[in-house]
């Protein structure tokens, strides 16, 4: 029974708090129809409204929950909307036109929106109760699967969908070690045909998720909480976590109730009306047409139609358009949209298949005009094949070249390749980590005269995140502003020179100053930057060993001051540790330091050293006079060089170990300590095939044979892991040090300052490095000897310099007179 | 204007060029950065970077900017407030140069500003 006296305005309840409703309320909002109404918003979830999509990266630890809320309470409060989070309406009176929520509370409404979403699908099998298992649909999902991640090690993800491998992603991002149980024989079948499937599955193999395709799971076992899932073939997959991640289907309970016409979902026509006219249904939760929703874009249309009718527009109407769908797990591109396959002989399948880049594209036409896209490795004409099939354009005067993608299909037809970002809708979500639409970006760039891709990721955070958009935003860029084509990735803002460009003037013009390299290539600021200046002095050094004076000012904090700065201001100090190998007067002096300079925090480090982290500045000089004065030098671990050559115990103690790994490893880092390189630089040595020194994610990886070494290249850890490429197998420890020297020294004279080896390698090729390094004896001798006479220069030990007295200032504050 | 509270810190040439160092005492409780530029203009900044209280002290300095060390941030040098689109600002205090040895106007305490 409602108490409440009559508004002037409109009262309009909004069951459900997620995406749906509320862009429905923020579309009201920007409307004029806004001020008629007063609005109350019960949300079933204890919190404001979030954006679900992004549970993903909330999981694999890309953001925090915080990044994902859309609205705040303020917001809330801020626009008059009433909100009732954790008290879900439980049943609708259309007579009294009244909802009531489970505590009770009755309010009354003249219109009412439902968008009550959608449930996980459960399969029908026992132990679906046990502890342990759980869905992922909600934060609260999330909050147990991280639980379980922190304490559990194993996780079965059922379900190998979009959902279901975002999950297992970032569960395996969590440290955990996944299974995925897929009921069919191929993931993702609903959007991605076999061979793409297939692909998808392998590279997501590779990456360490085990895959159980064609997997009936019969039931979940456990007693106290759950113990494993047991396939219907006999299979037994243990398990502490279990994610059910099969499908969603609409969550039409309260419509029913209500006597609403439903299907699937609830009934809405075009107006997104429901059978009731007073009541309006947008989201996952709705039917239209006979098609349901699980993707967020119709839902901004639906939401948009529904604002409008609310606001008085009876002219809205929604359509569903072409959809397309992509994944959200760093590195991996999948595109798909329209349909799959061939529906019958008329249709045509073209289809571009490079395995060995990791590449496939299929595209399927019907009548001439684009029905269905797939792509995989190479996603960046996705958008554009969406917007062929929306358009419904006749496509079959590029036929034969439409599977190469925009640029090369219209470079060969009468249109001209121009703006295609013309046709595009202004809510065409462009960065899905972000949720950032062609819209926004594009206002962005007018509003704010932004030329740069890195200004606007600054201002709108498009393409911040995992940079799978960046082309897109590049070529709105190029389309708002008029350019012709997409910027030149300079150095920086100061100079319309590339890194290769600066480094070629600086050798072949014989530039030897920072000063001469500014004036030659028409620097824009007299004294550079902070991007630029480091890579200036690098270049310098790199190319004039022994003659260009190293600006210390022209480098960044840590390698100023040989040490790392930590967020607090104290820095951490690490003695180098000549391949992992220490001796017990060496951690005697380590331990007189921690103490003496009351060190908060004495850790081991993943190369093998010791890191006293937490010393105060004016202690540095000290903090190394009395590890110098030990036998320890700089481990050099602040450093754009060569930071550690990692170790296992080899054939001195191991029975398994080949090659004495360790010697080795000493050799290595006697050869290569002190050399400035574009970016870090890590070794390591493994005694046999089982590489306990997980050499094959190093930047120069030695593995030992039997009777030799193999040498492994452009590796890292990192981000984005890569494994390294096999350079080649050689027999004796003498080739193993010339030819890391020759890669360090091509490496050094090659790759952008702040590249490591494994973009470096993947970008000028493997082959290309061989032919210097290993096939070309002379060139592979002059490299290695370049790189030895660096190294008479580099190799002084920066702490007992400093010890010496060289830069004083550095390490002592100003006094007042 | 008194000068009473213009404090000498130093000579000019005991700050690096493109440089900074920190001063020993601090001012209301936090830490004063005095900087030199490529042309020997000389000013002083609360050491702390607006975004995450980074040493600017520790910054590369470029022109008449710093970059904090921590995340990048760039702070004018002349005024403390950051470089667009970036937002924030650090107080500056008055400092003066004369016969080579710089003065830094530190209030006392207890009085504002």
């Amino acid at each position: 029974m409602t108490m409440e006296k009559k508004s002037p305005l409109i009262r309009l309840v909004v069951v459900g708090n997620g995406m749906a409703a509320m862009r429905t309320v923020e579309e009201l909002l920007q409307s004029d129809g806004s001020a008629l109404y007063s609005i109350t918003v019960f949300g079933a979830e204890p919190h404001p409204n979030y954006n679900r999509i992004m549970l993903s990266c909330v999981l694999a630890g890309d953001k925090s929950f915080d990044e994902t809320i859309i609205n705040t309470r303020e917001w809330y409060t801020q626009n008059g909307i009433t909100l009732i989070a954790g008290d879900p309406v439980v049943a609708i009176d259309r007579e009294a036109k009244t909802v009531t929520s489970q505590s009770g509370r009755v309010v009354a409404y003249d219109k009412l929106l439902l968008a009550t979403g959608s449930r996980p699908l459960a399969p029908s099998i026992p132990g679906l109760g046990l502890p342990g298992v759980c869905a992922f649909r909600d934060i609260a999902d999330v909050e147990k699967m991280l639980a379980a991640a922190r304490t559990k090690s194993r996780a079965v993800v059922i379900g190998g969908g979009l959902l279901g491998l975002e999950a297992a992603w970032g569960l395996k991002q969590r440290g955990m070690s996944v299974a995925l149980v897929h009921l069919m024989p191929t993931l993702m079948e609903r959007q991605l045909d076999v061979p793409a499937g297939q692909m998808l599955q392998k590279a997501l193999d590779r990456r360490g998720i085990s895959f159980f395709t064609s997997g009936q799971t019969e039931r979940i076992t456990g007693t106290d909480a759950v113990e494993g899932v047991q396939l219907g073939d006999g299979r037994f997959i243990p398990a502490d976590l279990v994610v059910l991640a099969i499908g969603i289907r609409p969550n039409i309970d309260l419509a029913k109730a209500a006597g609403l016409q439903i299907g699937r979902g609830i009934t809405v026509f075009d107006d997104m009306r429901t059978s009731d006219p007073a009541i309006f249904a947008v989201g996952e939760c709705v039917e239209h047409r006979g098609q349901v929703f699980g993707l967020v874009a119709p839902l901004w249309d639906q939401a948009k139609v529904c604002a409008s009718q609310l606001a008085g527009d009876a002219s809205a109407v929604f359509a569903s358009k072409a959809l397309a769908t992509s994944l959200k797990i760093t590195g991996i591109d999948v595109f798909s949209a329209g349909a799959l396959a061939a529906a019958d002989p008329d249709d045509d399948e073209i289809t571009l298949r490079d395995d060995a880049r990791g590449i496939y594209k299929k595209v399927i036409l019907r009548d001439g005009k684009l029905v269905g896209a797939v792509l995989y490795g190479d996603v960046t004409d996705g958008q554009w094949y969406l917007q062929l099939m929306r358009d419904k354009q006749d496509v079959s005067a590029w036929r034969e070249r439409l599977v190469f993608g925009r640029a090369f299909a219209e470079a060969g037809a009468d249109k001209p390749s121009g703006p295609d970002y013309a046709a595009m809708p202004d809510d065409t979500q462009i960065c899905g980590c972000n949720g950032i639409s062609k819209g926004t970006i594009c206002k962005a760039i007018r509003q704010k005269n932004l030329t740069t891709l890195a200004e606007v990721r600054s201002h709108t955070k498009a393409s911040a995140s995992c940079g799978q958009c960046s082309s897109q935003v590049e070529g709105l860029l190029a389309y708002v502003t008029g350019a012709v084509k997409v910027a030149k990735k300079t150095i920086c803002a100061c100079t319309d020179s590339s890194h290769d460009e600066v480094r070629a003037a600086i050798t072949e013009r014989k530039l030897k100053t920072m000063d001469a390299v500014r004036s030659e290539l028409g620097w824009k600021t007299p004294e550079g930057c902070q991007k630029c200046r480091p890579a200036l002095n690098y270049y310098l050094l790199c190319a004039w060993p022994g003659e260009y004076g190293d600006d210390a000012r022209s480098r960044f904090v840590n390698e100023r001051v040989h040490a790392n700065i930590q967020k607090n201001g104290t820095y951490s100090v690490i003695p180098r540790m000549w391949g992992g190998v220490t001796t017990a007067a060496e951690l005697r002096a380590i331990a007189d330091v921690a103490d003496k300079y009351a060190i908060p925090t004495v850790k081991v480090t993943g190369g093998q050293r010791i890191d006293l982290l937490g010393v105060k500045k004016d202690d540095l000089p000290a903090v190394w006079r009395d590890l110098n004065s030990a036998g320890m030098v700089s481990g050099h671990a602040y450093a754009k060089g060569l930071r550690t050559v990692k170790t296992c115990v080899g054939s001195e103690w191991c029975r398994f170990g080949t090659q004495d790994s360790t010697g080795l490893g000493i050799k290595l880092e006697k050869l290569c300590w002190g050399s400035w390189t574009p970016h870090k630089v890590k070794l390591a040595v493994s005694g046999c095939p089982r590489n306990c020194a997980e050499a094959t994610i190093k930047d120069v990886g030695i593995v030992c044979v039997e009777g030799g070494y193999d040498i492994l290249i452009g590796g890292n850890g990192g981000i984005e892991v890569r494994v390294t490429d096999k350079l080649t197998r050689v027999a004796s420890e003498e080739e193993v040090l010339e030819i890391t020297g020759a890669f360090l020294q091509m490496y050094r004279e090659q790759a952008h300052y702040l590249e490591r080896t494994a973009p470096w390698v993947a970008r000028v090729g493997l082959e290309a490095i061989r032919a210097r390094v290993i096939d070309d004896h002379k060139e592979r001798r002059a490299l290695f000897d370049r790189f030895l006479f660096s190294q008479k220069f580099a190799q002084v030990d920066p702490w007992a310099e400093r010890v010496a007295g060289s830069e004083a200032h550095e390490f002592a504050p100003l006094e007042e007179v | 204007m008194s000068t009473a509270n213009w404090k000498k810190i130093g000579r000019l040439e005991s700050i690096p060029v493109r440089g900074s160092r920190r001063l020993c005492s601090s001012h209301f409780g936090r830490p004063i950065a005095v900087f030199r530029t490529s042309d020997d203009r000389v000013f002083a900044l609360v050491d702390e970077c607006p975004h995450k209280k980074g040493p600017l002290s520790e910054g590369i300095v470029a022109g008449d900017t710093v970059a904090c060390p921590l995340h990048g941030m760039v702070i004018g040098l002349s005024d403390g407030v950051a470089v667009a689109p970036d937002e924030g600002a650090v107080e500056t205090l008055p400092v003066s140069v004369v016969d080579g040895e710089i003065y830094l106007h530190l209030p006392e305490p207890g009085v504002s500003g």
